[in-house]
């Protein structure tokens, strides 16, 4: 029982992690059907950006803080001078995404050297909470509250407010929503650039527990495509079922079947793309 | 791009002849580059099959290639298989591998497709990582005996197994020509340039995909197992997602739709790599930003651009002109930038 409950939490507070990047890429994708192979990599860079300044300044707010707006940057100007180019053209979008995550995890690894390292959590969270018979740690409870939190705010943004609206007019017709005024530019650019700063704010939070070393980018990259591939591409209630469900099997898989624990992961995705290609919520 | 027919052929029978002579001159340096060129050129021939004849870009074709090489490994090194049937035998599994995924894959569409494609491929990955007790996990497989063809002495000698592997090659890339130029081979770029048309005029488009698939994976799989006769070790990195994209950077910068391209794709990256390595650790770095550049500049492929720049300079009378429109690039590359959703 304490194990269930134990796995249980374990693998919810992995998913709230990888919804904050497979949110991110479903909203990317949805919008703009790039499909972004350097979505690990700003997981990887913010874990990295976070743990350089949490060393120098030791304030994570500030890890954080300048994650984002690095992050968002480069969502930028990727977006700006390079995809927006090849609007549409899939293979041509993956290539450069592709290429940019290679550049990434080199220049990571340039500068931060290729020694696994681990970010302290802050000072407050280091510690346990007991939970009935399980004893569980602080700031797993906080990732998953901010996951929780992120997908409140991120429903409420897209089902009740104008810019929200804006969005899912722009998901559903893009030429519609142009003709009808909207500036579709800068909202796929700046949509584009919270979809990176999101992933890596995940980097960030991931880091305390998962560690940062060269190739976590390719760790969580499969598995955020999992969840998408799962809960259905572009759909953020797919990505909030799938990133659960992704995080307790993976978890799940680990702990009962060590040798095969990656494999698990993709027998349940083989199996819901065999019953329903477009995944559980996608519109195909 | 595609180049007008006698060119092709001096083109073809020029690189043949090299390809034959050339380690007879050269230090044996060179013939291992030029095997590792063959193995990634079969390789990438099998992925063009589908990305450039097809119009399925698949982003998870070297699970093909590491799995034949390691069904091989395995067989050698816990089954005591003897090494040319245990070389079948990882064709065969690649092949099996590609009917499974193929079940799953064929049925998405354009960008699905390529979604399924990378993260089924990086399940293999995570197959060959984790599963320790069968491929030695992230310390790889050692031990893979070198092929004995029967005359009673293995293939060590690097020149030998040269020769080994360049007839493999010839064989495969000519039977993949045959396809392509096959009525089966036509069908393929009529559902590359327009699935709904094709399955109007009558024809099953998803078994005529789905046995490009089965192919491709069957022969890179080919590829895989004469890559692990002659490095004698595999690991996980051979079926890596950066594998499989160097594949996909392999046949578009060699042409894609052009099947030998691919070949000069492939001895481009090897030699580019080896060349690089010398000076720098920065080897991924800068194949990043040749990723990058390739397809801000090149999309159509070096080779093409190559005889499309010296095409205007001579006036055209070399080559027909370069695609003026960039859709025309992208429908030889397999993207249609017009098509909507599917």
């Amino acid at each position: 029982m304490e194990f269930w409950l134990g796995q249980m939490l374990n693998g919810l507070s992995f998913g709230a992690l990888l919804f904050l990047l497979a949110s991110g890429l479903s909203l990317i994708f949805g919008l703009m059907r790039i499909v972004n192979i350097a979505h690990g990599s700003y997981y990887l860079l913010g874990a990295y950006i976070a743990l350089s300044v949490v060393r120098s300044t030791r304030s994570f707010t500030l890890a954080i803080l300048t994650a984002l707006a690095v992050l968002a940057s480069i969502g930028v100007l990727m977006q700006r001078f390079f995809l927006a180019r090849f609007y549409r053209q899939e293979q041509a979008q993956v290539l450069l995404t592709m290429g940019f995550s290679f550049a990434f995890a080199d220049l990571a690894l340039w500068l931060w050297g290729g020694d696994p390292q681990r970010l302290a959590a802050p000072a407050r969270l280091a510690r346990s909470v007991a939970l009935g018979p399980v004893v569980f740690p602080a700031y797993r409870f906080t990732v998953i509250l901010v996951g929780a939190v992120v997908a409140l705010v991120l429903w409420l943004v897209m089902e009740r407010t104008r810019l929200g609206a804006i969005v899912r007019a722009a998901v559903d017709d893009q030429e519609m929503a142009r003709g009808l005024g909207v500036n579709v530019g800068p909202l796929l650019t700046g949509m584009f650039a919270f979809g990176a700063a999101l992933a890596g704010f995940g980097g960030v939070m991931g880091a305390p527990f998962l560690g940062v070393y060269p190739g976590a980018d390719s760790d969580v990259l499969p598995l955020a495509f999992a969840v998408v591939i799962i809960g259905g591409l572009g759909s953020l209630r797919g990505a909030v079922v799938g990133s659960m469900l992704v995080g307790i099997l993976d978890h799940f898989g680990k702990a009962l079947f060590p040798e095969l624990s990656y494999f698990t992961l993709f027998v349940p995705m083989a199996i819901i793309l065999a019953i329903r290609p477009t995944g559980l919520f996608g519109r195909g | 791009m595609r180049m007008r027919r006698p060119l092709r052929l001096l083109f073809l029978l020029l690189g043949g002849a090299a390809l034959l002579l050339l380690p007879q001159f050269l230090p044996v340096y060179f013939t291992h580059l030029l095997i590792l060129t063959l193995v990634y050129g079969l390789a990438a021939m099998s992925l063009d099959l589908l990305l450039g004849y097809t119009g399925l870009t698949s982003f998870g074709h070297a699970a093909y290639f590491g799995t034949a090489a390691y069904t091989m490994g395995v067989a050698i090194v816990r089954l005591h298989v003897r090494p040319l049937p245990a070389m079948g035998v990882g064709v065969l599994g690649a092949a099996v591998l590609a009917a499974l995924f193929g079940l799953l894959a064929i049925r998405a569409t354009a960008v699905y497709f390529l979604i399924i494609t990378l993260a089924l491929g990086m399940g293999m990955w995570g197959l060959a990582y984790r599963w320790v007790s069968v491929t030695g996990g992230d310390n790889g497989l050692p031990g893979i005996l070198p092929v004995d063809l029967g005359f009673g002495w293995p293939l060590r000698d690097a020149v030998a197994l040269y020769y080994f592997i360049l007839t493999a090659c010839a064989v495969a890339a000519f039977l993949l020509y045959r396809l392509t130029v096959s009525p089966f081979g036509l069908a393929l770029r009529g559902i590359r340039e327009s699935e709904g048309r094709m399955r109007m005029l009558g024809f099953n488009t998803w078994l005529h995909k789905y046995v490009a698939f089965v192919v491709a994976g069957g022969t890179a799989g080919l590829a895989g197992t004469l890559y692990a006769a002659y490095n004698g070790f595999v690991s996980p990195t051979d079926l890596h997602i950066t594998g499989s994209a160097e594949q996909v950077l392999v046949v578009i910068l060699g042409g894609s739709g052009t099947l030998f391209g691919s070949m000069i794709g492939a001895g481009l990256v090897v030699f580019l790599r080896n060349l690089i390595s010398a000076y720098t650790q920065r080897w991924l770095l800068i194949l990043g930003i040749v990723f990058i550049a390739t397809v801000m500049y090149a999309p159509e492929g070096v080779l093409g651009k190559a005889l499309a720049l010296a095409g205007r300079r001579f006036s055209g009378r070399l080559v027909p002109a370069a695609p003026a429109r960039r859709e025309d690039v992208l429908g030889e590359l397999g993207v249609d930038a017009r098509e909507e959703g599917a």
